[in-house]
């Protein structure tokens, strides 16, 4: 029987260089693995690979050198220690996150959660062509939102209470957009210059900024043949299942229009950026 | 500064990040609980940073107060875990 190397590929397989042997891409999500996955990719690569892995530029892992007879034996491996392999061509990629809220001291979102929501919700669903999501939990942008198709960055709806205050001023110093203009008994947000990156929230020292998460997204970015930054293109997103309406809407203007073989940012070119903001506007007010 | 009973003063205008928030730090373990330390600190990013990791270590922020030659001084009195 002839090999199906396009489902290979699309169950993690990238054919090597070399006949018959693959580079196996296996599942991360948000760059994060148990120490057992670790230590059953260590086997594999070991005893199948060449001693070696490659770390891929979103996060993932490939177990290069893998001999096309071993797939099956290699599959059965990995999963006993909770590894499954990859995708590759056109569908959702693994998505990829920074550590988020959870660790990080800047992280206004768990980014983690999100990525694993957004891969139990898309993961490896088929679309004209590849589609990435990057959650990142702050404007530090460590993870790089803007790179993805649609990138989620974590951010904060700021509010001050006065009568918390000690008008010490160190919220107007660590804003970095200049929004924040402290007076002798005032504190004014310029809301245009604000962009939501809660650093008055962090380093108010008594509490008088309080921050509620939310969501900033960016639509139609690439970093490959063609370089583009997502754009953004609605307000701070305050729930997950607003984020989720949204990122629906977006995939789903994505597989309705885009021509094979047709990056999300050209679609959007093509069609227009009115009509996917009309989408997802729609999405976002429910 | 009359309103601030300053213990000990120190300047980080004379190191970069991270060595700004150690230097601060080691000036407040030298300190007793609810002694006041006054840090003279340079514009941009150590004004930006130094307040919020001297909260997250669980001191208390005072003032943060602006002098004429564009450098600052953060007011904040030690609190002992």
């Amino acid at each position: 029987m002839a090999t199906d190397y396009a489902a290979l590929k699309a169950g993690g397989f990238m054919r090597q260089k070399q006949k018959n042997t693959f580079s196996l891409r296996l599942k991360v999500i948000g760059g994060t693995l148990t120490t057992e996955q670790l230590r059953t990719i260590q086997a594999v690569a070991d005893r199948f690979g060449q001693g070696y892995v490659h770390l891929t530029s979103r996060q993932g892992v490939e177990i290069p050198f893998i001999k096309l007879e071993d797939i099956e034996t290699v599959k059965a491996e990995l999963a006993k220690g909770g590894v499954s392999p990859g995708v590759c061509g056109p569908r959702v990629r693994t998505v990829t996150a920074c550590q988020g809220g959870k660790c990080c001291p800047s992280g206004c979102i768990d980014a983690y959660e999100i990525a694993e929501t957004l891969d139990k919700r898309y993961f490896g669903r088929q679309l004209p062509h590849k589609f990435k999501f990057g959650v990142t939990g702050c404007q530090n942008n460590c993870l790089k939102a803007e790179e993805n198709d649609v990138g989620v960055k974590g951010g904060m709806i700021i509010d001050w209470e006065k009568d918390s205050c000690i008008f010490c001023g160190v919220c107007e110093k660590a804003c970095r957009s200049g929004a924040i203009t402290i007076t002798e008994d005032n504190i004014t947000v310029d809301a245009a210059q604000c962009n939501n990156c809660g650093r008055c929230v962090t380093a108010c020292p008594t509490g008088a900024w309080h921050g509620e998460s939310g969501y900033i997204l960016s639509f139609g970015g690439t970093f490959g043949n063609s370089i583009q930054k997502g754009s953004e293109l609605l307000p701070i997103i305050k729930d997950t299942d607003t984020l989720l309406r949204v990122t629906d809407a977006a995939i789903n203007f994505f597989d309705e229009h885009a021509k094979p073989g047709e990056r999300f940012a050209k679609t959007i070119e093509r069609t227009g950026w009115d009509a996917l903001k009309e989408k997802v506007g729609e999405a976002y007010n429910g | 500064m009359a309103e601030f009973n300053i213990t000990d003063t120190v300047d980080i205008t004379d190191v970069v990040c991270p060595v700004t928030f150690v230097k601060a730090k080691v000036a407040l373990e030298e300190l007793d609980d609810g002694d006041i330390l006054s840090i003279r600190m340079n514009d941009g990013e150590p004004v930006q940073n130094v307040p919020r990791s001297i909260k997250e270590e669980g001191h208390q922020i005072l003032k943060l107060i602006h002098n004429a030659d564009g450098t600052y001084n953060l007011i904040v009195r030690k609190v002992e875990e």
